[in-house]
């Protein structure tokens, strides 16, 4: 098979790679471009820990082929802080100790980053329903969302 | 230098406070590095074939046209590990486990494997391996498998723990047994007597991270290994036997691990990435599948379990028995004597008797699963105690009060308990407001109770003062959820020092003593132990310094907040010296600073719990929701309660899963239909509600600051705690795990008939 050349945007960086026709933005990002922050948990759509934000939406990366990224734009976990600046969200998972193997973490940081983008005021079933895509089996999910909400609180400008 | 365990009571500064967790910026950047996120020059890609048939010989494999692919560099088969394992079965099981030898046992058992340079050319390679294989009948369910015509899965096989030894071969690999007093008695005397028949079905750990290596063999007869495992020590022992390598010039690095819940306890692949590494002469990367995870990935056992329970009309019981069988995949193993042993140990019984089962069948190995063996023996007995309760018309926590073991209880597993938290639980499940809460339409209510001994084992840590004060400890336990930061708080408690001022790492295996896994709840308990231990050493040791720097009596030096202090007034107002100070001086004064311990973390202390759940049930569908769960245990002493409370509600939600929904289901030809997280569905963040915690603290008399192991018991309860609940809610008695929609449905239209 011979390779596609892709030109995309990742994280604000102007990217180009070559790419398999049916290799995956996961085996891309993860094998071609040393983002290693989106986990491969499934390969099959079902878990999420994929999870990237193409064009503004969330997309499991293991779902996109890397052709397809040809002119898109992308966000991943690795540009989701400012420098030393974390995002409200990753702050606030280390606080409510929302992680704990952590594999799932990325996925989860970048769909609740697209949800308060969308809706930033969400309910708890809003948050939940949101969330359902990204398996997480360690914290019983309780701490994750009590840190979407004070993460959606504090970008708000709500005072505690 | 001796170290004292016992229990201390304190006063505590960094115990009990909820600091970020030091992994936390990598794990939320995406830098935290897991199985699969590591990489060497020259690696390689490896796939495995898998069987297809649930029991099958194997009468030749073909691996030359394989071998031609472009880009292959190695195949494996069994006949590249050969059997090193000297008559062990346990090992033997391993490497049966890791490739097929002369049948397979069960879908998805690996008999071949590929490396190339990249997946492409190890996919076609796989494709070109040639397998003859000579179909056999095959069981898969428990019951079925200990019927006089069940196919034998293995004709050497004949049950031990009977007398005589039988002399025909049979599914039933071992039988256990265990107890006191006598049943036939305790049952005579009883005024209402409860026996029921149940069956679990078969879970995953459901880990989010499938199993990954990066395998590296030299000629020089040293190798490394990258690997996500809870107890690298142990993966470098067994590998290292299976490969006829040193273990010691075998260095086993473990990633960060994306969960394990015991299913990386087990070595499933790393010998054959190893193998391939040696054959091809070249680094391999071997990452299983999600399928693969599922077919071939150590799942929980499949259970069968009859209880028996009598009781006098004031609610005290007389008698209880059980017997349980377990299944256990295709080698013999010990999961349904872990049942026999758990299954009541929660209560005070003068007549109990208990025997397990053990079962073979055409399904992959068992794996520990969080507690293992102990959450279905629960949901049988929890399931009968309620039964009972409501037929001789008492209050099914009162019933439990009134029957719960306490200190000096003689467990129905041999040893007699010390302080323990089973009652305390249960005082503190009738005073919580979930208990009188008003239950909606449909909604019922059910609680449990559950137990788990908790393991302590071998550990050894060592601590590291830097020149500048500073602390490093080098532990050797993985951390799984969140244990750099709780003995973190542990070595800041006992120095004195700020938690800010420890970093903890998990050492490999090559620079530090033997450690064994984190299993049994003994990552905090039994590292947290060590890391007192080799603290105090250190601080010995800066005694010491300051006894030089001071030119006074060691005995004269004392340590207390964190500093060392003259004793007395006859040295003077000496200005007491902080761990910094001491530190500065370290060149001049005998060189670096540092404690080790190495210890057995004996007195464990056994672990109690107790959850209450509602569940809304539809009638007409038979769908259910859980509308709200509360979780009750004792921890001893909570190091860092919001990592306590994660195992809480991470136990709890796994249990959830379990009673409700998952389970491997297989076709009649034997393949498992459903290795997938879209049809094995775990609970997602909608299915569940906030999920309350209480943490009991009823010290452990053998560690130094009271802890016992969190991190199991919480799956213990909830297979029994929503059992009872949805048997409430319906009217129905729920026998059958997972209660799923169908079986609900099922249930409702039964009681209709």
């Amino acid at each position: 098979m011979s390779s596609i050349a892709v030109s995309t945007t990742i994280n604000d960086d102007d990217v180009e790679f070559l790419c398999q026709p049916n290799e995956t933005l996961l085996d891309v990002l993860r094998n071609r471009l040393g983002l290693m922050g989106a986990k491969e948990g499934c390969g099959t759509g079902d878990c999420g820990a994929c999870s990237t934000i193409m064009d503004g939406r969330v997309v499991c990366s293991c779902l996109v082929l890397g052709a397809e990224a040809q002119g898109r734009t992308i966000e991943t976990i690795e540009g989701m802080a400012k420098g030393s600046e974390l995002h409200p969200l990753q702050r606030k998972f280390i606080e409510h100790a929302a992680l704990q193997c952590g594999i799932c973490t990325p996925g989860f940081l970048m769909a609740a980053k697209a949800l308060l983008e969308v809706n930033p005021d969400p309910t708890e079933s809003q948050i939940r329903f949101w969330l359902a895509g990204n398996l997480c089996r360690c914290t019983g999910y309780d701490k994750i969302v009590r840190a979407v909400q004070d993460a959606a609180a504090e970008l708000r400008g709500d005072t505690p | 230098m001796s170290f004292d365990a016992a229990y201390q009571s304190k006063p505590f500064n960094s115990v009990g406070t909820r600091p970020l967790r030091p992994d936390g910026v990598d794990k939320v950047t995406g830098r935290a590095r897991y199985g699969a996120d590591f990489n060497m020059p020259g690696q390689l890609v490896a796939r495995v074939l898998r069987s297809a048939h649930a029991h099958a010989k194997i009468k030749s494999i073909d691996t030359s046209r394989a071998e031609a692919v472009k880009g292959v560099k190695a195949v494996v088969t069994a006949t590249d590990l050969p059997d090193l394992t000297d008559g062990d079965p346990a090992l033997f099981a391993v490497l049966d486990n890791c490739i097929a030898r002369e049948k397979v046992m069960y879908d998805g058992h690996a008999v071949a494997a590929v490396a190339a340079i990249d997946e492409n050319a190890a996919k076609a390679a796989l494709q070109l391996i040639e397998v003859d294989y000579e179909i056999l009948p095959h069981v898969i369910d428990v019951d079925a498998a200990t019927l006089p015509d069940a196919p034998v899965l293995n004709e050497a096989i004949f049950t031990q723990g009977v007398e005589p030894t039988p002399t025909t071969p049979s599914n039933v690999a071992n039988r256990s047994e265990f107890g006191h007093g006598d049943v036939k008695v305790g049952f005579a005397q009883a005024d209402f007597v409860v026996e029921r028949s149940y069956k679990t079905e078969q879970t995953h750990q459901g880990y989010i991270e499938p199993h990954a290596c990066v395998a590296s063999c030299n000629p020089d007869g040293t190798a490394e290994l990258w690997v996500c495992t809870q107890g690298h020590f142990v993966y470098r022992q067994i590998c290292a036997d299976l490969l006829g390598l040193e273990a010691s010039k075998l260095r086993v690095t473990p990633s960060e691990i994306g969960g394990g819940f015991g299913g990386k306890t087990h070595v499933w692949a790393e010998p054959v990435a190893l193998a391939l590494s040696r054959k091809a002469n070249r680094p391999v990367k071997l990452i299983m599948s999600r399928e693969e995870v599922f077919r071939a990935s150590g799942p929980t056992s499949a259970t069968s379990i009859d209880v028996k329970i009598g009781a006098k009309q004031d609610g005290t019981i007389t008698a209880a028995e059980a017997t349980l069988r377990y299944t256990s995949g295709p080698y013999a193993d010990m999961w349904a004597e872990l049942g026999a042993m758990t299954s009541f140990a929660c209560y005070d019984l003068m007549n109990v008797k208990t025997v397990g089962l053990e079962v073979v069948v055409n399904r992959p190995k068992v794996a520990a699963y969080r507690a293992p063996s102990a959450p279905m023996a629960a949901f049988a007995v929890e399931s009968t105690i309620d039964e009972l309760a409501q037929k001789i018309g008492m209050d099914s926590v009162d019933f439990r009060i009134k029957n719960a073991a306490s200190e000096g209880t003689q467990s129905s597993y041999g040893p007699v308990y010390g302080p323990i938290g089973i009652g305390p639980t249960l005082e503190a499940a009738k005073a919580h407001p979930h208990m009188s809460a008003a239950l909606g339409e449909n909604q019922g209510r059910g609680m449990a109770c559950g137990f788990w001994f908790n393991f302590g084992g071998q550990t050894c840590t060592d601590l590291n003062i830097s020149a500048d004060g500073t602390v490093t400890i080098a532990v050797g336990t993985v951390d799984v959820g969140g244990s750099r930061a709780s003995l973190s708080l542990i070595a800041a408690e006992e120095l004195g020092i700020s938690y800010d001022c420890i970093k903890a790492v998990i050492a490999d295996t090559s620079m530090l003593g033997y450690n064994d896994m984190t299993d049994g709840s003994r990552g905090t308990f039994s590292t947290s132990m060590a890391t007192i231990s080799a603290a105090r050493n250190a601080i010995e040791v800066m005694r010491q310094r300051v006894a030089l720097m001071w030119e006074i009596p060691l005995e004269d030096v004392y340590w207390e907040d964190g500093h060392a202090h003259a004793a007395g007034t006859k040295h003077g107002n000496r200005a007491p010296l902080s761990v910094k100070d001491i530190a500065a001086e370290a060149a001049n004064t005998g060189g670096p600073i540092a404690g080790h311990s190495e210890l057995v973390a004996d007195g464990a202390g056994v672990s109690f719990a107790t959850h209450i759940c509602d569940i809304e049930v539809d009638p007409e569908t038979g769908s259910s929701r859980v509308a709200r769960y509360t979780v009750i245990q004792d921890a001893g002493k909570a190091v860092h309660p919001s990592y306590v409370e994660g195992q809480y509600q991470g136990g709890a939600a796994q249990g959830i899963g379990w009673a409700l929904n998952e389970e491997y289901i297989y076709g009649e030809d034997g393949r498992l239909q459903n290795p997938g997280f879209l049809d094995y569905r775990i609970p997602v963040c909608s299915d569940l509600p906030m999920i309350d915690t209480q943490i009991l603290e009823i010290p452990n008399p053998n560690h130094p600051y009271g802890v016992r192991g969190v991190g199991e018991t919480s799956i213990v309860p909830p297979l029994a705690a929503i059992a009872n609940a949805v048997s409430n809610a319906v009217g129905v008695r729920m026998a059958h795990i997972p209660v799923s929609p169908p079986r609900i449905l099922a249930a409702l239209n039964d009681a209709k008939d």
